[in-house]
């Protein structure tokens, strides 16, 4: 081997020669250079004399000078990310070459405003990186990491393209203020707020691009970024160029995606036959008969689609003379089950990372374009389809509305062409074909870094980042004139839009790392941040008809601005590499709040204690790693929607809005609620978490534990009533806490060069309690409502209340007969008032929530020779979801509604046999725990194909495979817990091709 | 050394950048619709603006058209969140006089008399009396500021729009001791903050609304000085009003002070429309007999809440448009008030002529169809077919009754959603019947001149004299009567019934009181509101109302 080689042949003679020659001389210098494996020179490394705590770091060209007593026998060269190593002196010269240290605890995480080695860490992080990422027609960053760790939720919002996401670290820490984690791009904390036309701008990120996702998940870790991270940080690193000749690589993939489970509802005959018999009984009017047709049409199979996409990923990476750069070019055609619903996407991402000056300047250049064009489609369709009467044609050859058949008054004379019945269901396949809902949207991100390192002091670091994120979008929403709902607000059938928001910032720090000897490790950083924020928007409405634009046209605009800037510094101090000390501190600035409440200061403290280090387990070569992590820290929040809540402001109405003194209309001018000692909101996490690893790494996990406690929540309540101008304020008032446990362990219980079997689970248990929530401490009160379904106006089905999760449901408790069907109406008399219980609030039980209580994700991979298979999925325990779609839908006096038009309703009627509404019946409360499996995989690895350069794999996916559940929707997973209207997610068939030349 | 210089120069970037961006933190709203406190009130005109915001607060729910966003206020859809909509709902819905099919949160309670303290709807009234109030409140203590320098006709018309604002603020006093009774009392001397008005009592809120009333008086304009406005015959009407209720609001009985007021009134040049129904058409701020009203405008003051709600929640079951484009098949009149007032029964009606009943008095404007499902009994409250469906209010013209008495144009400024009907709030008619009701409970008058004013509004609705009456028939069960046919969905009816002992208990029940079909007591605290359980976790000065 290697060593031996080098021991025999330079370290004997070495100490011979020392032993000799040197033993009674004072002092020497040595002087060298540190290279790595490639020859290039590598700064900042520590050169210790072993033994003692003298030593130096490597200059800007890898070059050291060092004087050492001559008893000196050898030098300990160490540089994070690489193996240490240690040099017998030989002569006056002594050259290095350092070699990667490829090990898991070696890996580099990254981490707010720095990076470190995974062993040193101090905080509760993860990262996932592009080898564990979720497989399929992803084209939305977030849904790699669906499952993928511990403590994260990740609810899609359906099927739509491109749509958004909501997702939840450790559960919500605020009510009303902002509970998504902040994501920061390759350094640059994003925006990730949509604005009208591109609901989630993550789309906008390509996941090919992306090397590898770090969650921060406790204090300590975020605290760093101060007033945004309560929720969490997700930081994204995309990939870079590297070193050596042009490779180019191409990914695709077609899919196909089919619908995996739609609604149930009847069938033309069905419905006649129901109808009939409901007429029979008296409970239908008999005037429904006269309405209904003799067609058998099956709407949702008109407004569906099997959706065929494609994806096609270019990259070229390598090494310009000294300048790595990465090109990548990528375009993807996604369709949505919704005829028409589509996204098409190019990206563009160049990535250049010279180092000049022998290395002493990085440079870190990266651009990223993206172009999409959405067609939205009209969502409407999916709840029309479900009620349309399936008895009437698609097509009645009427004149007035394209032929499309669609509801008349019924006081009018010709039932085909007359005025149309506007709250009527509208024709499904009308909704699709007479809507254009189309956006183009573009976005650029720009990304500057410069990291200096000081040639006279190379354990100094000067870093300068300047980031530049704007993001414009332009759409459309109109309405054929032929449409049937076009004549209830035809000044709406032409409606406009452009929005246009952009981020800049500028940030930069001092990094000090210096290794004293082997006894204390310093790694100090200070900086300064700004943030400057901006949206602007425009929304036009007017008829189809030119003259009547010019009077009637609508417009809106709007024009805001937020800033943030922030001091920030952490200290990571290492004692004899087995006790890790890291502090943190942030001192932000929100130009939302007065002067007085604007700066909020967010410390963090953590420890931990690398156990395995200790002399009694060192010699227990079957424990690898295990360290314990104590960590407490403070984080902010000042998300929430109003840009200048503490600023007393006046707003004029628009068009539409005017009111009349004499002959002529005037606008008004609103004064607008305000709270001028607004302030931050707080929350206050605490960690204890181990990390363990067993069997050279062949067992690996972790596990944590946390209680978070958010204080001053901003929180929209009802105020005393005469106080300010609304009934509402966003104001400083409430408390709440989440506590849990979070596991991860990953098994590899196969890995030789043949096979290789992993299997990785991680689990979370999060329990969320509301502390506190009004100002007066009023036992009677219930709570305030929130949960809105649809189904008559302004009605509620959750509740927010002291001692309850957020988001409680609170509901009547059905009560059943003897054979188990629910008694419409009937309900338990809680308080004993008998009487109307449905009449009384103070009937109502606080009932379940809508956030899973337990999650278990599970994924493996296991190779042989050329052949691999893959399969990631998740268990979601104790998620409850209120049937919106059977309350509203699933109910017999739906069949007719006295404004002269039939509906159709879901089979699951004959579960309850309810005629009206119930809409607070707990029957309607199901658990919808589930098991869904995302995907499973299987690819082929090929090497030398054609020519000897060609490599690649082949694969076939299938995305969400299944999902076991009892739930009687079609789909258990639903943000916020209220199923209504979802635009269903597709399964979907996917094969891909990567090949590398 | 090459390197110093960058160096040196990302020093002095980050010098820069360091000592210049704190201080853009402080930085006010640039969005051209929004101004500050501090520059919002540089012209004349912006007075008028926020002068007329006052007035929009009861009839539109926010800032932007349709209530497409922007709201006043929050917990509520816009669309619900209107004032003149739960004025109407809090004063109609709890009686015989309107009934909902809706399955609207506790909408129902209404009619059934069990609502609660957290009934979201009493709470959006509430809300909206309060901001009315509150926003009057800063318009006044704006004015006060301009008036120290302001001179000429600027000062006169701040004069003017101070006194208004006073009005209104009092307008919704009005409403507050009518239906919450004992409210906490803010002023123009609060200034918004975090703190907690005191709780007055209804017979000292009685005594500041009264006062308000009096000394706005001379400033206000005279009557008719500008449409939509409020001028001193809304003044004086406000105060009959006030004193007509007295007995309920303090326990004294003020009916010669009714009188005084109500006398101003009628002696101030309003006289009768010819025809009932145009005083309910889209054309009725031309009306001869308006006092003051709230102003909906198709094109310019656009609304879901509000007079199109009321004209489109009672369209529905084949009835006739009257320009609209579509009913929603909400609110419809019962039996008991179809029959007991207008004596009118289902075979008055016929499927051939669902809208001409036999009824003599023209003002019961009603349709009953049975070819399209219609049903006089209401078995479910669901079903807006069963019920009486009511035409009265309408958003077209006529525009020629001479000539042509059943022809209708297209309401001006028409729009097939948004009406342009103005709601009356105050009307000529009302000055008669409050006359005629302070004669009968002794507050003075003249038993003739009643019986002239009662035989005027009936002539008006007969066509004829043949329903005349004479000073015997003038009783106090006729008055509550009479007022019934003459003002139905005009918000008074829960007022009326509470003056006169029918609103709760069992003295009167109607179909579906007390959630019964036949009907039934109920308990007598109801005549008085709670005030919402969201006021009284906030503020904790307030004391909720007897029996909740």
């Amino acid at each position: 081997m290697k060593f031996k080689k080098l021991v025999i042949t330079k370290l004997l003679p070495a100490v011979i020669f020392v032993l000799v020659g040197f033993t009674t001389f004072g002092q020497k210098t040595i002087t060298g250079t540190v290279t790595d494996s490639d020859g290039e020179a590598i700064p900042g490394v520590s050169v210790l004399v072993k033994g003692t705590t003298t030593g130096t770091m490597t200059d800007a060209f890898g070059k050291y000078s060092v004087a050492v007593p001559n008893d000196a026998t050898a030098l300990v060269f160490s540089y994070i990310g690489m193996k240490t190593q240690e040099k017998t002196i030989e002569g006056n010269v002594t050259d290095c070459i350092l070699s990667y240290d490829d090990s898991e605890l070696a890996e580099v995480v990254v981490i707010g405003y720095g990076e470190v080695k995974k062993e040193d860490a101090t905080g509760s992080i993860q990262s996932v990186s592009s080898d564990d990422f979720n497989k399929g027609n992803i084209t939305s960053p977030q849904d790699l990491l669906t499952g993928k760790v511990s403590g994260v939720v990740i609810t899609s919002s359906g099927g739509q393209p491109g749509g958004a996401a909501t997702i939840r670290i450790r559960g919500g820490s605020s009510l009303n203020a902002s509970n998504d984690p902040l994501f920061v791009v390759d350094g640059i904390p994003i925006d990730n707020g949509g604005i009208g036309g591109m609901a989630n701008p993550l789309s906008t990120i390509n996941p090919n691009d992306i090397e590898s996702f770090t969650v921060l998940k406790d204090a300590s870790a975020t605290a760093i970024y101060g007033s945004r991270a309560s929720n969490g940080v997700i930081i994204i690193t995309t990939k870079k160029g590297h070193a050596g000749a042009m490779k180019i690589s191409y990914n695709g993939n077609v899919s196909i995606g089919v619908p995996a489970k739609l609604l149930s509802v009847l069938s033309g005959d069905e419905y006649r036959t129901l109808l009939q018999q409901k007429v029979d009984e008296g409970i239908v009017s008999d005037v429904a008969l006269t309405k209904i047709g003799d067609a058998n049409t099956d709407w949702q199979n008109e407004i569906y689609q099997n959706a065929m996409s494609h994806d096609h990923n270019v990259s070229l990476s390598g090494s310009y003379k000294i300048l790595p750069y990465r090109l990548s070019l990528g375009y993807t055609d996604q369709n949505g089950l919704l005829k028409y619903s589509d996204m098409k996407r190019s990206t563009i991402d160049l990535t250049l990372s010279p180092e000049l000056f022998n290395n002493s300047l990085k440079l870190y250049l990266n651009g990223k374009a993206a172009f999409t064009d959405n067609n939205f489609s009209n969502t409407g369709a999916i709840g029309a389809a479900v009620q349309f009467d399936p008895t009437q044609p698609i097509n009645n050859y009427n004149y007035r509305f394209g032929g499309y058949t669609a509801w008349v008054e019924a006081s009018e004379d010709d039932q085909k062409n007359g005025m149309p019945n506007n709250i009527a269901t509208h024709n499904p396949v009308a909704l699709l074909e007479f809507t254009d809902n189309t956006s183009k949207s573009q976005r650029y991100f720009g990304n500057a870094k410069a990291e200096y390192i000081i040639p006279f002091m190379p354990e100094l670091k000067v870093v300068v980042k300047g980031a530049y994120d704007y993001f414009n979008s332009e759409g459309h929403r109109y309405t054929d004139w032929l449409a049937s709902w076009s004549h209830r607000e035809p000044d709406q059938n032409v409606q406009d839009y452009s929005n246009m928001r952009y981020t800049s910032l500028f940030d930069s720090y001092l990094n000090y790392n210096k290794d004293f000897g082997t006894v204390h490790k310093v790694d100090f950083t200070a900086g300064y941040s700004w943030e400057h924020h901006y949206y602007e928007g425009t929304f036009i409405h007017h008829k189809w008809s030119a003259s009547d634009s010019a009077v009637n046209a609508g417009s809106s605009a709007y024009k805001n601005e937020y800033l943030l800037a922030s001091l920030f510094g952490r200290l990571n101090y290492n004692l004899l590499n087995k006790y890790l000390f890291t502090a943190t501190v942030r001192y932000d600035g929100s130009s939302r709040f007065a002067p007085e409440n604007r700066y909020g200061l967010f410390p963090s403290a953590a420890f931990a204690w690398k156990i395995n280090e200790e002399s009694f387990l060192r010699d227990i070569t079957a424990i690898t790693n295990l360290k314990l992590r104590l960590g407490w820290g403070k984080t902010g929040q000042q998300d929430i929607g109003s840009l200048y809540p503490y600023i007393p402001t006046y707003v004029i109405s628009q068009t539409g809005a005017y009111y009349q003194f004499g002959n002529t209309f005037y606008p008004t001018l609103r004064p607008d609620p305000y709270d001028p000692s607004i302030k931050w909101e707080e929350t206050v996490t605490e960690n204890i978490g181990l990390d363990f690893g067993f069997m050279q790494e062949k067992i690996i996990g972790s596990i944590d534990v946390y209680k978070r406690i958010t204080n001053d929540l901003l929180n929209d309540i009802p105020i005393a009533a005469g106080t300010n101008f609304s009934n509402h304020l966003i104001t400083n008032v409430g408390s709440l806490e989440n506590s849990g446990i979070e596991a991860n362990l990953t098994v590899r219980p196969v890995s030789n060069k043949d096979m290789t079997l992993e299997v990785s689970g991680n689990f979370t248990y999060n329990v969320n309690k509301i502390t506190k929530l009004t100002l007066v401490d009023d036992t009677t009160f219930v709570g305030y409502d929130v949960g809105g379904i649809s189904g008559g106006v302004g009605n509620n089905v959750e509740i927010n209340q002291v001692g309850y999760p957020a988001n409680t449901y609170f509901l009547f408790q059905q009560i059943y007969d003897e054979n188990g069907m629910p008694i419409e109406g009937l309900y338990t008399d809680k308080t004993g008032n008998g009487g109307e219980v449905a009449g009384d609030n103070l009937n109502k039980y606080y009932l379940e929530n809508p956030a899973p209580q337990y999650l278990f994700g599970l994924s493996s991979r296991f190779t042989y020779k050329q052949f691999d298979v893959a399969f990631s999925g998740r268990f979601n325990i104790g998620n409850y979801v209120y049937n919106n779609n059977a309350s509203s839908m699933a109910l017999y006096q739906n069949l007719y509604n006295q404004s002269g038009y039939t509906s159709n309703i879901l089979s699951d009627v004959s579960k309850s046999n309810f005629r009206t509404a119930q809409y607070w019946s707990d029957f309607y409360l199901e658990n919808a725990s589930f098991f869904r499996m995302d995907f499973v995989t299987a690819g082929y690895n090929f090497e030398k194909l054609v020519s000897e350069k060609l490599s690649g794999r082949l694969s076939f996916t299938v995305q969400n495979a299944f999902v076991v559940t009892k739930y009687s929707g079609i789909d258990p997973e639903i943000s916020g817990g209220i199923d209504n209207n979802i635009f269903p997610r597709p399964r979907t068939f996917i094969l891909g091709l990567n090949l590398n030349f | 050394m090459k390197h110093n210089k960058i160096l040196y120069l990302l020093t002095a970037v980050m010098v820069l950048f360091l000592s210049s961006c704190f201080k853009s933190l402080n930085v006010e709203p640039i969005d051209p619709n929004v101004s500050t406190a501090n520059n919002v009130f540089d012209s004349p005109e912006a007075y008028t603006q926020a002068l007329a915001k006052i007035y929009a607060s009861y009839a539109l729910s926010g800032q932007t058209g349709g209530g497409g966003g922007n709201p006043d206020i929050g917990g509520i859809d816009e669309g619900f969140g209107n004032y003149l909509r739960q004025l109407w709902g809090l004063q109609e819905l709890s009686t015989d006089e309107a009934i909902i099919a809706w399955d609207d949160a506790t909408i129902k309670n209404f009619h059934w008399q069990t609502w609660a303290p957290n009934d979201v709807f009493l709470t959006a009234l509430y809300s909206r009396i309060f901001y009315s109030i509150t926003i009057s409140n800063e318009f006044i203590r704006n004015a006060d500021v301009a008036m120290e320098t302001a001179d000429g006709t600027f000062l006169a018309d701040l004069k003017n729009y101070k006194a208004e604002a006073r009005f209104l603020r009092a307008f919704s006093y009005y409403h507050a001791i009518d239906m919450f009774g004992n409210v906490p009392f803010v002023t123009e001397e609060d200034m918004p903050g975090a703190f907690f008005p005191e709780q007055i009592s209804r017979a000292d809120l009685f005594n500041y609304i009264e006062s308000e009333l009096k000394a706005i008086e001379p400033d206000l304009g005279a009557p008719r000085f500008e449409y939509g406005r409020a001028d001193q015959a809304a003044d004086w009407m406000l105060l009959s009003e006030l004193y007509l209720n007295a007995e309920v609001y303090t326990g004294t009985p003020r009916y010669a002070d009714a009188m005084t007021y109500v006398n101003k009134v009628l002696s101030a040049g309003y006289t009768l429309d010819d025809n009932y129904d145009d005083v309910f058409c889209a054309d009725n701020n031309t009306s001869p007999e308006m006092i003051f009203p709230i102003c909906f405008d198709g094109q310019n003051t656009q609304q879901y809440g509000g007079m199109t709600f009321i004209l489109h929640a009672s369209n529905g079951g084949g009835m006739p448009l009257n320009g609209i484009d579509g009913g929603w098949g909400g609110i419809r009149a019962i039996q008991n008030f179809v029959t007991g007032y207008f004596g009118a029964t289902e075979s008055d009606f016929s499927p051939d002529n669902p809208e001409d009943s036999t009824i003599a008095d023209k003002r019961g404007m009603f349709f009953f169809n049975t070819d399209e499902g219609w049903q006089w009994n209401i078995d479910n409250v669901g079903t807006f077919t069963q019920g009486i469906g009511v035409t009265k209010f309408k958003n077209v013209v006529y525009p020629d009754r001479v000539n042509y008495p059943d022809s209708t144009l297209p309401a001006p400024n028409a729009h097939s959603t948004f009406v342009s009907t103005d709601f009356p709030v105050y009307r000529l008619a009302e000055a008669y019947l409050i006359y005629a009701e302070c004669v009968v409970r002794g507050g003075g008058g003249d038993m003739g001149t009643a019986v002239n004013y009662i035989n005027e509004l009936r002539q008006r609705a007969y066509g004829d004299n043949s329903g005349d009456i004479i000073a015997g028939d003038l009783t106090l069960d006729f008055i509550l009567a009479e007022r019934a046919r003459e003002l139905y969905w005009e918000a008074h009816r829960r007022t009326d019934l509470i003056r006169f002992g029918k609103f709760t208990g069992g003295d009167y029940v109607w179909e579906w009181k007390g959630n019964t079909q036949a009907g039934t007591a109920t308990d007598s605290y109801r005549d008085l509101y709670p005030i919402p359980s969201n006021d009284i976790n906030a503020n904790p000065n307030l004391t909720q109302n007897t029996g909740y």
